[in-house]
């Protein structure tokens, strides 16, 4: 996959026209330069130097959707065959720079500034004030804590799902029942979900999961009453639904394992639980990781049921990043302040999990 | 008379027997899990024929423990007496349901038709854009499944409110294909490497330009593996509720943020809201009952190398 050169060898002879050419050349740089007509009529227009009567930005989005029609259309003309390749990967490249490092750019500028979106001054550029503020802001501290404690409930998730994917690999019958059984949590919305169990179940009076704790003598059933509680609720909520990703993943590398490899450790002697231990668990190492690395950046957005069932409560013992910034803005419109959080959490995340891939990079690696 | 001569061993009988406790262990534990999944669907159902009394006294099974009414599916306007004459409630049901259905199934087509042609590419040619190789724009499609959403929703909110794409579908359809479009590419990578090259090489020595050989040789072959990208796309996308609720406000709607924010109002009945989480999820549970295989696929590909 990380093979360079082309694997297709295609021989064309490109005698491209030097019009045609030039037509290219014309279409993009035209395209290019109405482009930056419209923005800077706007931005003079923003900026209340001339009135040209525009109502929103969309003119300039116009403009900038049109250049990158012309750039993807001028490839072909100018550089034929070649041009024809290229055009296979530029859409989906226009489309996520646009979508994500102009928004990242534009988030960078708004991190650093004053902007409550209800209050009527606008935007003011406050330097490191919105740092010094996030240093002292223990709910941010805490929701980061909360973070660390839910990525490592995956260990129990990861555990769960491996047993459920051993028993879908055994001999069983009804084995197709069962698999779309266990996969029916995932294909819930998180936002029913909440509803589902966090309000309804896990109601104090005649939620039946609180009649369950009753008969199994818990008198007082609060699911949400002290922090940890709470906190344990909302991991298992969020593993219900993703415990099913995991099993997935698992059995598809269970499955992927040569049978002889099994049978040879029976020959062997290794049976049951040493099996396990010796010949398919360090088989799996490599799908494991995978499956925990893929699950921590799922679980590094978990909000919708935070937001929905606890809202962060109580007194932020579950908050979650998301969740906090969420309410941040919901609460007080505070973008400026919200949007450095965010950054910082982006940073953090990067930072560890490039830690994590060149750990299990290592672990994974073959031991000669 | 016939005397059994072989008898089994002392040995074998006691294994019969741990074969058989090993078969109830693996089935009871299955069953267990299958009420752990089964069960809150379940609840929600028949929650949603309960009354008042049915829902206090805790009754599970309908016409043993209680009647079933329409009462939940009334207050939607979705009950057999209902269904034929003009509810409001149902006018907006149907808007958000609608609003849920074309977002998700355009954003799922947008990323799977991008994602495709990218994958594709990168899985057949090289590229240079500056110092960007392959490998490079491989890894700066995928390195966006890390970018979490919180990240974009705030600039978002204030982009799409100067290009006025706030509370409109067109801006949801945007993100959710920008969410999407990592798992797509990841899928159909594998989906598409895993397609000998001869099969073009001879298709191009027949005259097709590179672009028909993708649609006419190609396509076709990676179509189940499209299909388990966009089942994929389609549950993901159906089911967001972060975005919608920030950027959304009342016409662009989805379906989860209706239902948070019935929920968030204490006074809505229990079988009210039961009919309308059930309503939220049933598309997706017939997805997964009759598409499992796909959506097993999709999964399973990144897995698995």
């Amino acid at each position: 996959m990380t093979a360079q050169g082309d694997l297709l060898h295609i021989v064309t002879n490109d005698n491209i026209p030097p019009r045609r050419k030039l037509f290219g050349r014309v279409l993009i740089w035209g395209a290019a330069g109405v482009l930056g007509l419209v923005a800077l009529a706007q931005t003079l227009h923003q900026t209340g130097q001339i009135d040209l009567g525009f109502a929103n930005w969309r003119p300039t989005l116009y403009a900038y959707v049109l250049w990158a029609v012309a750039l993807c259309w001028g490839q072909v003309l100018i550089r034929g065959e070649q041009g024809k390749r290229v055009l296979f990967v530029l859409p989906a490249v226009l489309f996520v720079v646009s979508l994500v490092v102009f928004p990242l750019i534009f988030g960078l500028v708004i991190a650093f500034s004053d902007w409550n979106l209800s209050s009527p001054t606008g935007r003011k550029f406050n330097g490191l004030d919105n740092i010094r503020q996030m240093w002292r802001d223990p709910f941010y501290w805490n929701a980061l804590t909360n973070m660390v404690w839910y990525a490592l409930a995956i260990l129990v998730e990861y555990a769960i799902a491996f047993g459920l994917a051993l028993m879908l690999n055994s001999q069983i019958r009804a084995r197709k029942f069962f698999r779309v059984a266990f996969l029916m949590p995932l294909m819930l919305s998180p936002v029913a979900v909440s509803w589902m169990i966090g309000k309804s179940m896990m109601e104090v009076r005649f939620g039946p999961l609180a009649r369950l704790a009753r008969e199994l003598g818990w008198s007082d059933p609060s699911f949400f009453g002290t922090p940890e509680m709470a906190r344990l609720m909302i991991m298992a909520m969020d593993a219900w639904t993703y415990i099913p990703f995991m099993m997935i993943m698992i059995l598809a590398g269970l499955q992927a394992i040569p049978k002889e490899v099994q049978e040879a450790a029976r020959v062997d002697g290794a049976n049951g639980w040493r099996g396990f231990w010796e010949v398919t668990f360090p088989l799996m190492l490599p799908v494991s990781i995978t499956a925990i690395l893929i699950r921590i950046i799922f679980k590094l957005k978990l909000a919708d049921i935070i937001i929905n069932v606890t809202s962060g409560g109580p007194g932020g013992a579950t908050d979650s990043v998301t969740s906090f910034i969420f309410r941040e803005y919901r609460d007080r419109s505070n973008v400026g302040y919200g949007t450095l959080l965010a950054m910082v959490y982006l940073v953090i995340i990067i930072i560890v999990m490039t830690v994590l891939m060149k750990l299990s990079e290592r672990w994974t690696r073959p031991q000669v | 008379m016939t005397e059994q001569v072989f008898h089994d061993s002392e040995a074998d009988l006691s294994h019969r027997a741990t074969w058989w406790t090993g078969r109830i262990a693996i089935y009871g534990a299955l069953t267990l899990w299958t009420i752990i999944c089964l069960f809150p669907i379940y609840w929600t159902i028949t929650t949603s024929f309960k009354a008042a009394p049915d829902v206090m006294q805790g009754n599970m099974v309908p016409w043993v423990d209680f009647d079933p009414k329409w009462l939940g599916w009334r207050s939607l306007g979705l009950s057999p007496e209902t269904i034929l004459t003009e509810s409001t409630v149902r006018a907006e049901f149907m808007k958000r349901f609608l609003n849920s259905v074309i977002t998700a199934l355009s954003s799922s087509t947008l990323a799977v038709v991008l994602g495709s042609l990218a994958a594709y590419g990168l899985s057949r040619f090289s590229y240079r854009f500056g110092f960007m190789r392959n490998s490079d724009i491989s890894f700066f499609f995928l390195s966006q499944l890390i970018l979490p959403p919180v990240v974009l929703a705030l600039p978002f909110l204030v982009l799409y409110k100067s290009l006025a794409l706030l509370d409109t579908r067109i801006g949801l359809i945007l993100l959710y294909t920008l969410t999407v479009l990592p798992i797509v590419i990841w899928i159909m990578r594998d989906q598409f490497a895993g397609i000998p090259t001869e099969l073009e090489e001879a298709a191009l020595v027949d005259g097709l330009s590179i672009w028909g050989a993708f649609a006419t040789i190609v396509l076709p072959i990676a179509l189940p593996g499209m299909v388990a990208a966009f089942i994929l796309s389609l549950v993901l996308t159906w089911n967001e509720y972060f975005f919608a609720a920030l950027l959304t406000s009342t016409h662009a709607n989805t379906l989860p943020v209706m239902v948070a924010s019935q929920t968030g109002s204490q006074g809505i009945s229990w079988w009210s809201m039961a009919a309308l989480s059930f309503a939220a999820i049933l598309p997706l549970i017939v997805i997964g009952v009759i598409l499992e295989r796909y959506i097993i696929k999709g999964m399973a590909a990144g897995a698995v190398k």
